[in-house]
C-alpha cells in the first residue's frame, strides 16, 4: 500500500465520524425508525392529554389500526415502487376499479353460485392487471412513471364509472347474497379485526420480501443505481414490471377491505388514497429518489397519520384542520430527510 | 501572429491541485501571451482538463500563483474568471438545447432594461457576433438543439465573445468538426489573435497544432515538462518523446512463457458495428489471454466493450462466447454466458455506493444464494469475505458501505463480483482510473492471475503504457476503426501514440 492509498482510507474513516451524534443515529435506518417511534409516542401523549380516556381505551387502538389498514396495505406496495425508483399515482383509482368490478351483479351472481372467493379473485386480478399495464408501459414504453400512472389514474376511475354507471353497488343489491364474503372480512380473529390482520400480514410479507429475498435486493439495486444494476446483469425492466404488478395486487387487497367495510363497491372509493400512501412512505424515511427505504418506517408513517386523524376526530376538529396539520408534518419530515441525505452525500 | 517580448497576459507558476488519492497537477507552469495560439499537449490523464478548470475558476489550486496582466489574481469562481476575460469552450458544449441562439449567447447576462429583456437589441448584437465569426447564416432565433455540432460550437464562441474576452480556451474543438469546418475554425482563431485575443488550444491532432499553433506547452503526469516551445522549431518525435518519457514506472507482472493465443477461443467478435461510432471490429480472445484496446478518448474503445457486452445494441456483427452466439443488446444474456464488465465510470455504472460490500459482490450471483427467493445472507457474507481476503480489500469488513473504500479497493469489489461468478470473459474499461499508483500494480497482478486461471481478458485504457505493459496482444482503435493489431511486445509507446493520433507510423 502506498502512502497515498493509506491517506485516502484514513480520510474515508474520518468522514464516517459524525460530529452530531443525534444526526448520526438518525442516519441509520434503525435510528430513523426509532425516531419515528418517538414521534408516534409524542403524538399519543398529546392524544391522551387532549382526549383522555377516549383515546387510551383499547377499543380506540383498534379504531386507529382499522383506520390505518386500507392505506397501510397500499403503502406497503408503494414502498416497493418508490424504493425501486418509481411512483404510482393511480392506486386510488385502481382500488375504485377493483371494488366496482368485484361487486358487479354478474360477479356477485357467479360468486353466489360458486364461492365468494370469486370476488376476491376478481379484485386481485383487476388490480394486478392495472399494475401490469402500468409496469409494461413504464418499462418497455419508456413512459415516465409519474405520467403513466397519472394516465392510469384518469382511465381506471373512468372505467370504474362506466362499469358502475356512477352508482354505488351494494353487496346485497339485486337480491344476490354473498354473505360469506362479508362474514370473512368483518370477522374478529383472536379479538382483532380481520382487516387489521390483513395489514399485519401484508406488512410482514413485505418486510420479508424486502430484506430477506432476492426480490427486495433487486428492487433496491434497480432504484439505487439502475445503470449499475443493468450492467451487473439484473433485468431492470422486468423488475420494474414486477413492482407495479405488486402494488396493483396490494390495491386489489385494499379494494376488498373497503368493499367489506362499506358493504359497497364504488367508483369514488380510494379517492386521494395515492396522497396518503405516498405521504406515509415519505414520512417513513423512504427516499423519493429510490434505492433506500424500510417497511417498518412506512408502517410507522401510516400509524402516525391515522393516530393524528383519530385525535382530531376525538377532539371534534374539522377534516380541514387535519389536512393542514398533515401537510405541515410532511414538509417537516422531508426537510429532516434532506438534511440527513445531504450529510450522507457529503462524505 | 506577433511574437512580441511583452509581459505575458497569463502566467501560472507551480500550480498544484490534489484530489483524494491523486495529485492531478503537480507543479504546472504556463505562460500565455496576448495574440498567440498556445497549444497544450499531453496524454490522457496528464492534467490538461484539470488545468483548464483551474483557469476557468472551477477548481482552486492548492498551491501556486496565477498572474493576470501582471497582477496576482485568483479565479475563485467561474464568474470571476469570465469577468477577467477568460472564456472556455469545453469539449462537451454547455449550451441549453431548448433555448434559441440569442438566449444561449446571453445566458446569465441578458440584455435587459428594468427586468425586461430587450429581445431585438440582443438579436442584433448576436447577429454582429456571428458575422464576426464568419457565420452570419446562423439565425439568432434558431433553437440551438436543432443546429449541427459545428454551428453549436460557433454559438459557444459567440457566447465567449459576448463577454470582453482576452483569453479563449478551446478544449479539443476540432473533435466535432469535419475538414472544411476545421478550416473555418482556424480562420476565426486567426482573426481573434489579430485582435489581440490569446488562445489556449488543446488537441490530440499534431497536424492541427502544426497549422495553427505558435507555441507549445507539454504536460505529463501533472507536471510541465516543456513550456514555450516554438511550434516551428520542434519536430514531432521530440514532442512524442516529451509526452511519453515517464517519471513513475509501474510494475507489470511478467507475461507467461507459452503463447496464450493458442488456447481455446472464448470470445469471438466478428464484424461488430455500432452505426456512427465504430465499424467492422473483429476481435478474438483466447482462454488465458489479455487483449488490450488502445486509442484516444472518443475513438470508440469503450463503446466497443459496451456493445459486445450487450449494453448497447449493435447495428451489425456477431458476438460469440464459448461457441454460443449472443443475442444483441441483452446484458442479462451476456452475463449468463459468463461475461463480466468492470465499467469505465466505476462509481456511477459499477457500484451501489451506499450498499454493503458483500451486497455489491453478490449482485450478479444472487440466485446462487437463494432458495425459493430467500437469500442465505450468512453464506453471502462468507463467500464475500473469502474473496475480499484473497484480494486484500482494505479496510476489511464486508458490511461497510462501498462508498468508504478507496478507488483501488472499489475496483477490487467490482472484480470480486465477477470472480464469484467464475466468469469466462472479463471486460475491463479503464481499470485503474482514479486508482493510486501503489494500488495499480496490485490490480495488474490480479488481472494477470485471473488470466492465468483461464479467463479471457479485454482491457481498455487511455494510458498506452498500461495497455502495452498488461496485455499480450494490442488492438489500436482510431475513429471507430481498428487500425492495427499485433503482439504487445512488438510495440512501443511512441509507435502506438503515432497510430492513435495519425493512424499510421510516421517515420
Amino acid at each position: 500500500m502506498s502512502q497515498d492509498s493509506v491517506r485516502v482510507e484514513q480520510a474515508a474513516l474520518e468522514t464516517e465520524r459524525e460530529p452530531n451524534p443525534v444526526l448520526a443515529v438518525l442516519r441509520t435506518s434503525v435510528g430513523r425508525n426509532a425516531g419515528l417511534v418517538v414521534a408516534l409516542l409524542l403524538i399519543c401523549i398529546v392524544g391522551a392529554i387532549t382526549a383522555g380516556g377516549r383515546f387510551t381505551d383499547l377499543d380506540n387502538a383498534q379504531t386507529i389500526l382499522r383506520l390505518a389498514a386500507v392505506t397501510g396495505v397500499v403503502s406497503i406496495g408503494m414502498t416497493f415502487v418508490i424504493i425501486g425508483g418509481g411512483i404510482d399515482l393511480s392506486v386510488g383509482a385502481i382500488v375504485a376499479l377493483s371494488s366496482v368490478w368485484c361487486t358487479t351483479l354478474s360477479t356477485r351472481m357467479m360468486a353466489e353460485d360458486t364461492h365468494w372467493l370469486v370476488m376476491v379473485g376478481v379484485a386481485l386480478l383487476v388490480g394486478s392487471a392495472c399494475g401490469l399495464v402500468n409496469g409494461l408501459l413504464i418499462a418497455y414504453g419508456n413512459i415516465v412513471p409519474f405520467i403513466m400512472t397519472l394516465a392510469m389514474l384518469a382511465s381506471a376511475r373512468g372505467l370504474a364509472e362506466i362499469i358502475s354507471d356512477k352508482k354505488t353497488q351494494t353487496l346485497g343489491g339485486g337480491g344476490v347474497d354473498v354473505g360469506g364474503f362479508n362474514d370473512f372480512f368483518n370477522r374478529d380473529l383472536l379479538g382483532v379485526d380481520v382487516q387489521i390482520w390483513l395489514f399485519v400480514v401484508v406488512s410482514v410479507i413485505g418486510w420479508i420480501m424486502l430484506n430477506r429475498m432476492t426480490f427486495g435486493r433487486r428492487t433496491v439495486a434497480v432504484g439505487g443505481n439502475p445503470e449499475a444494476a443493468r450492467l451487473a446483469g439484473i433485468n431492470v425492466k422486468r423488475q420494474t414490471v414486477y413492482l407495479y404488478v405488486l402494488i396493483g395486487f396490494c390495491c386489489g387487497i385494499a379494494a376488498l377491505m373497503l368493499v367489506a367495510k362499506t358493504t359497497t363497491g364504488s367508483s369514488t372509493h380510494g379517492n386521494l388514497l395515492e396522497l396518503d400512501a405516498i405521504a406515509a412512505v415519505v414520512i417513513g424515511g423512504t427516499l423519493l429518489t429510490g434505492g433506500r427505504g424500510t417497511i417498518v418506517g412506512t408502517v410507522l408513517g401510516v400509524l402516525i397519520f391515522s393516530t393524528i386523524t383519530n385525535i382530531f376526530i376525538l377532539n371534534n376538529r374539522s377534516f380541514s384542520e387535519q389536512s393542514l396539520f398533515k401537510g405541515a408534518i410532511i414538509v417537516a419530515a422531508v426537510l429532516l430527510q434532506q438534511r440527513l441525505a445531504s450529510r450522507n452525500s457529503s462524505t | 501572429m506577433t511574437q512580441s517580448t511583452q509581459a505575458p497576459l497569463l502566467q501560472m507558476r507551480g500550480i498544484v491541485k490534489e484530489f483524494p488519492g491523486v495529485r492531478a497537477l503537480d507543479g504546472v507552469d504556463l505562460d500565455v501571451r496576448a495574440g498567440e495560439v498556445h497549444c497544450l499537449l499531453g496524454q490522457n490523464g496528464a492534467g490538461k482538463s484539470t488545468l483548464i478548470k483551474v483557469l476557468s475558476g472551477f477548481h482552486q489550486p492548492d498551491e501556486g500563483t496565477i498572474t493576470w496582466n501582471g497582477e496576482p489574481t485568483s479565479f475563485s469562481t467561474p464568474a470571476k474568471a469570465i469577468e477577467h476575460g477568460v472564456a472556455t469552450i469545453y469539449q462537451e458544449l454547455d449550451l441549453v438545447p431548448h433555448l434559441d441562439v440569442t438566449e444561449n449567447v446571453f445566458l446569465g447576462h441578458e440584455v435587459s432594461r428594468a427586468g425586461f429583456t430587450q429581445r431585438s437589441q440582443a438579436r442584433q448584437q448576436v447577429r454582429d457576433l456571428l458575422a464576426r465569426l464568419g457565420h452570419s447564416e446562423i439565425s439568432p432565433t434558431r433553437i440551438v438543439g436543432d443546429l449541427p455540432p459545428a454551428a453549436q460550437q460557433v454559438v459557444s464562441m459567440a457566447r465567449a465573445l459576448s463577454h470582453d474576452t482576452k483569453l479563449l480556451i478551446l478544449d479539443e474543438p476540432s473533435a466535432v468538426l469535419d475538414g472544411e469546418e476545421v478550416k473555418n475554425l482556424f480562420r476565426v482563431i486567426r482573426d481573434l489573435t489579430e485582435e489581440g485575443v490569446a488562445v489556449v488550444y488543446i488537441s490530440h491532432r499534431l497536424e492541427e497544432i502544426r497549422e495553427i499553433g505558435d507555441r507549445i506547452t507539454v504536460l505529463k503526469d501533472g507536471r510541465t515538462v516543456a513550456t514555450g516551445l516554438a511550434v516551428a522549431d520542434t519536430p514531432t518525435p521530440e514532442l512524442i518523446k516529451l509526452m511519453t518519457g515517464r517519471a513513475i514506472e509501474y510494475v507489470f507482472p511478467p507475461r507467461p512463457e507459452e503463447d496464450r493465443a493458442r488456447g481455446d477461443v472464448v470470445l469471438d467478435v466478428q464484424d461488430l458495428t455500432l452505426a456512427g461510432v465504430f465499424r467492422g471490429v473483429n476481435l478474438t480472445v483466447h482462454a488465458g489471454e489479455i487483449v488490450g484496446l488502445a486509442g484516444l478518448v472518443g475513438a470508440g474503445r469503450s463503446e466497443i466493450l459496451e456493445t459486445l457486452y450487450g449494453a448497447r445494441r449493435a447495428s451489425a456483427g456477431t458476438v460469440t462466447v464459448d461457441g454460443k452466439r449472443m443475442r444483441r443488446g441483452s446484458v442479462t444474456a451476456t452475463v449468463q454466458a459468463g461475461v463480466g464488465l468492470a465499467p469505465e465510470e466505476r462509481k456511477s455504472q459499477g457500484l451501489f455506493l451506499d450498499e454493503a460490500v458483500f451486497r455489491n459482490i453478490t449482485m450478479s450471483t444472487m440466485g446462487r444464494f437463494a432458495r425459493l427467493g430467500f437469500l442465505n445472507r450468512r453464506e453471502e457474507r462468507r463467500r464475500a469475505e473469502e474473496l475480499t481476503t484473497s484480494l486484500d480489500v482494505r479496510p476489511a469488513g464486508v458490511g461497510r458501505a462501498v462508498r468508504t473504500l478507496s478507488g483501488g479497493n472499489q475496483q477490487k469489489v467490482v472484480l470480486a463480483r465477477w470472480l464469484l461468478r467464475e466468469c469466462r470473459v472479463l471486460l475491463l474499461d479503464e481499470p485503474t482510473r482514479g486508482v493510486d499508483v501503489g494500488a495499480r500494480s496490485e490490480l495488474y497482478q490480479l488481472v494477470r492471475s485471473l488470466a492465468d486461471s483461464g479467463v479471457a481478458v479485454v482491457v481498455v485504457s487511455s494510458e498506452i503504457e498500461e495497455v502495452l505493459g498488461l496485455a499480450d496482444r494490442v488492438l489500436v482503435v482510431r475513429e471507430g476503426v481498428v487500425v492495427h493489431e499485433s503482439s504487445a511486445t512488438e510495440l512501443d509507446e511512441a509507435t502506438v501514440l503515432d497510430l492513435v493520433m495519425e493512424g499510421k507510423v510516421s517515420a
